[in-house]
């Protein structure tokens, strides 16, 4: 092994199929990678504190605290709680999307067509909001929880009138964005493309897993030190652990 | 900016109610009812939440609302939609020309993030969205997600900036929304003290209801 890989040994990888949903406990220390395999894909993403999951991400705090409408390295998650449930160590995406939502089952018969388990088996047209639903469940949570999410891997601007526009290409084969937990934080997420992706065909993609052991918190000093306020944000995630 | 006035009276109004700086306020308003939120001394975050009245847990959905009408802004003619894709409200006048769902609601601990460590006693709209709601007995904690800010000016730049902008209200100016079923209204008028855009002094603020 390496010196750079022995700083961050791979503990599990696991590839996500399209349309496919999942959710774990990132445990303080431990980093997960997302990557792109083929591109143009899109993982529509919720966090919460995994010991008390009435805490849950806050974009509306993520963006204010941190000027941006645009997610990228250099930035944290936060919770209601003003901690950080992760912090965004590397992208080499360089943009991802706080805007777009998930499709309802209604909402993805509308753009796609019917797409039913009876004719499709596996291949059945999925929706956000139900697999969303579903990983949430499982951990006795339920509509209530299903707030704001990020899909990571897409690009959406906004004009001057205010209008949104869908940033095609944004990721590329490869691109892979880095999640370091300063806390033991409950991650759920699903790969369905973009609601505002034009594309008239039901075609998500894939992505790989990764999950790492980082030795040293080091690898969150980008974040903690790209603004005052993300001092504070881990300040009050470290609190926790007094 | 296209601003549109109403000529619905005050006098007619069936309720009326001045919300005091930094207070809370629940109420409900029934399908084909009007409210308006109005802004008496101007540049004043009236923070508001919606739920259905038959099912309080369907509730506002903000990125439902933004995607629907590809835009980020709320004005004249917005839908808000619920988590179940249901529209709640639309909205039918607006003076005010532009408002704000992206920035939340200021929290005690988002304080100590955006400000600094020691301004976490100071009151906030998230203690006034709880203490309306746990009052009430059908909302909690977990029903509160992102919520809109009436008169508030929050642009989002080409760029992904989000800059919190001096604000475009000023006194007398409104935003009326007609019920398209029976809902919750939950407010907090902010109390926030650390933000120049109230100019540091959070004012009242009317809610008024037609039939």
């Amino acid at each position: 092994m390496t010196a750079a890989l022995s700083l961050r040994p791979t503990l599990y990888e696991e590839l996500l199929p399209a349309g496919g949903h999942t959710s774990f406990v990132l445990k303080r220390g431990q980093l997960l990678r997302i990557t792109d395999l083929e591109g143009d894909a899109n993982v529509s993403l919720l966090l919460l504190n995994a010991t008390e999951k009435s805490e849950r991400l806050n974009l509306p705090d993520s963006l204010k605290c941190q000027h941006t409408a645009k997610l990228t390295a250099g930035h944290c998650l936060y919770s209601d709680m003003g901690r950080v449930l992760a912090a965004i160590t590397a992208d080499t995406c360089g943009w991802h999307d706080s805007f777009g939502g998930v499709l309802n089952a209604v909402e993805v018969e509308e753009k796609y067509g019917a797409g039913r388990y009876q004719e499709l088996r596996n291949g059945f047209f999925r929706n956000g909001v139900d697999n969303l639903l579903v990983e949430m469940g499982k951990w006795d949570l339920n509509l209530q929880d299903l707030l704001m999410n990020l899909n990571l891997f897409s690009k959406v601007t906004v004009d001057s009138q205010g209008c949104f526009h869908f940033e095609a290409g944004n990721s590329k084969a490869g691109n892979y964005i880095e999640l370091y937990a300063p806390m033991d934080t409950l991650v759920v997420l699903t790969a369905l493309q973009h609601p505002m992706d034009p594309n008239p065909e039901y075609a998500p993609k894939p992505v790989q897993l990764s999950w790492h052991k980082i030795e040293s918190d080091g690898i969150s000093v980008l974040c903690r030190t790209s603004r005052a306020e993300n001092d504070r944000g881990f300040h009050n995630t470290e609190r926790q652990y007094l | 900016m296209n601003l549109t006035h109403s000529d619905k009276l005050p006098a007619a109004a069936m309720y009326r109610h001045e919300i005091p700086a930094g207070e809370p306020f629940l109420c409900e308003v029934k399908a084909g009812q009007t409210l308006r939120l109005l802004d008496l001394q101007g540049n004043q975050a009236v923070d508001t939440l919606f739920f259905s009245a038959k099912n309080p847990r369907e509730r506002y959905d903000p990125q439902r609302t933004l995607r629907k009408q590809n835009s980020v802004y709320l004005t004249t003619g917005t839908v808000l939609y619920s988590n179940l894709g249901n529209p709640l409200l639309t909205i039918t006048a607006d003076t005010c020309g532009r408002h704000d769902t992206l920035g939340g609601a200021c929290a005690q601990e988002s304080n100590t993030v955006r400000y600094a460590l020691d301004k976490r006693y100071m009151h906030s709209c998230r203690d006034n969205f709880l203490r309306a709601s746990l009052h009430d007995g059908r909302l909690g904690k977990r029903d509160i997600g992102a919520n809109i800010n009436f008169f508030m000016n929050v642009p989002v730049t080409p760029e992904g900036g989000l800059t919190f902008e001096d604000g475009i209200s000023g006194a007398g100016k409104y935003v009326e929304l007609k019920a398209a079923m029976d809902v919750i209204v939950l407010i907090s008028n902010c109390p926030q003290l650390n933000n120049p855009c109230n100019a540091y002094n959070p004012t009242p603020a009317e809610v008024l209801v037609w039939d």
